[in-house]
C-alpha cells in the first residue's frame, strides 16, 4: 500500500472513532438525568463531531477524488467504516454511557497529545486543538467514574458490570497493523504501545480512586479498523444517514 | 427544610467577562459538589465565550435582603442628594468605575 493510502486510512480511522461516538452521545439530547449534565454530555458530543469534520475533511482531500467530508460521513457503507468497536456500543445506562467515554478518552487524550508532534502538519494542528478538549473530557469522565464507584452501592454495581461489558473493546485501540505502522515508519502516528503506558496510568489512577476492579485482560474484541463490525453498527448507520440517504443533496 | 435528598443542591453562578472587571451574577443551577458546579457552570454559562473565570458559591450561602423591609432600607437614601458626587467631572474615555 501507499503512503497516501494510509495516510487516508489513518485519517478516516480518528474521523470515524469521534464521529460515531458524538453520535452516540447525542442521542442522550433531552434525556440526560440532570439539566446541566444533559448539556455538558452534548457539549462534549459536538466536541467530537467538530473534530471528526476535521478529519473527515482532510481524509477526502487526501483522497482527491473530490468528495466532501459530508459523502464520507453520510454516503460509506458499514464495511468502509473503521472506527473501533468500542464507540459503536449501545449507551446502556448513564453509568455504561460515561464508562464508554472514559475508556475512550484514557486512549485519546494520549493519542492527540502524541499526534501534535506528527510529521504531517495538518494532523499536529487539529491535534493541537482536540487536545484542549479532549483534557476537558478525560476530566470529567474520570470524575463521573470516581462519583459512580465510589457512591452508593446500586451506582457502584453499574460502574462496574460497565467496566466488565466494554473491557474487551479496548482492544482494537491498540492494534498496530501495516496501515499503522506505517504512518509510524513516517512519523505521521505515534506507537501505541507508548499510548498504552499512558492509558494504564489513567485507568489505574482512576479506577483505583472509584474503588473499582480492573477487568482481567481477556479475549479482545477486533476486527473494527478492517471495517468489520458488529451488530449494532448497521442501526447506528441507518439513524445517522437517514436523511442525506432519503433525500440526496439536501441542504438547509 | 425538607428536601428530597435526589435533589442536587443549588449554586448561584457567577461569570468574569474580562480580568479585571467584577465577577457579574449570570444564574444557578444544580449539581452535588463544588467541583461539578463549576463544570456546570462551563456548559451551560461560558457556551459563547462570555467569560474567563467562574465562581460558584452554594445558594444558602447567600443571604438575601427581605422584600417586605424595602421601604425601611432604600427610601431614606432618595432625598440625600448630598451623598451624590455629582459635582464631579468624569474623565473621557474612562469606562469603568
Amino acid at each position: 500500500m501507499t503512503e497516501k493510502e494510509a495516510l487516508l486510512s489513518y485519517c478516516l480511522r480518528r474521523g470515524d472513532d469521534n464521529l460515531i461516538l458524538s453520535h452516540r452521545l447525542g442521542d442522550w439530547c433531552g434525556h440526560g438525568p440532570q439539566l446541566e449534565e444533559d448539556i455538558a454530555l452534548t457539549n462534549r458530543a459536538l466536541d467530537l463531531i467538530g473534530q471528526a469534520r476535521n478529519y473527515l475533511q482532510y481524509a477526502a482531500e487526501v483522497e482527491g477524488k473530490g468528495k466532501t467530508e459530508d459523502d464520507l460521513a453520510y454516503l460509506r457503507n458499514e464495511r468502509q467504516f473503521v472506527n473501533t468497536k468500542l464507540v459503536e456500543q449501545p449507551n446502556g445506562d448513564y453509568a455504561h454511557t460515561i464508562c464508554r467515554s472514559f475508556l475512550y478518552d484514557a486512549w485519546h487524550l494520549p493519542l492527540q497529545q502524541a499526534l501534535t508532534k506528527s510529521t504531517d502538519e495538518r494532523i499536529a494542528a487539529i491535534a493541537g486543538k482536540a487536545v484542549k478538549e479532549v483534557t476537558y473530557h478525560l476530566r470529567t469522565s474520570s470524575e463521573w467514574m470516581i462519583r459512580f464507584g465510589d457512591g452508593t452501592e446500586e451506582s457502584h454495581k453499574r460502574a462496574q458490570t460497565a467496566l466488565d461489558t466494554l473491557w474487551t473493546f479496548t482492544g482494537d485501540l491498540f492494534e498496530q497493523d501495516d496501515v499503522h505502522q506505517l504512518m509510524v515508519s513516517v512519523g505521521v502516528a505515534p506507537d501505541l504501545a507508548t499510548i498504552k503506558i499512558s492509558f494504564d496510568a489513567t485507568i489505574d489512577n482512576v479506577l483505583s480512586e472509584a474503588t473499582l476492579e480492573r477487568p482481567a485482560d481477556a479475549f479482545m474484541a477486533s476486527g473494527g479498523r478492517q471495517g468489520k463490525h458488529g451488530e449494532h453498527m448497521g442501526f447506528v448507520l441507518a439513524e445517522m444517514q437517514y436523511l442525506q440517504r432519503a433525500y440526496p443533496g439536501a441542504q438547509w | 427544610m425538607s428536601e428530597n435528598p435526589n435533589n442536587w443542591p443549588l449554586w448561584e453562578i457567577f461569570i468574569q467577562s474580562k480580568r479585571g472587571l467584577d465577577h457579574k451574577h449570570v444564574g444557578s443551577l444544580h449539581a452535588t459538589d463544588a467541583q461539578m458546579a463549576i463544570e456546570n457552570a462551563r456548559d451551560v454559562y461560558t457556551r459563547r465565550q462570555e467569560g474567563n473565570s467562574i465562581w460558584v458559591v452554594p445558594a444558602s450561602a447567600i443571604t438575601a435582603s427581605n422584600h417586605d423591609d424595602g421601604g425601611m432600607l432604600f427610601d431614606p437614601a432618595d432625598d440625600k442628594t448630598y451623598r451624590h458626587p455629582t459635582f464631579y467631572q468624569m474623565p473621557g474615555g474612562a469606562k469603568y468605575i
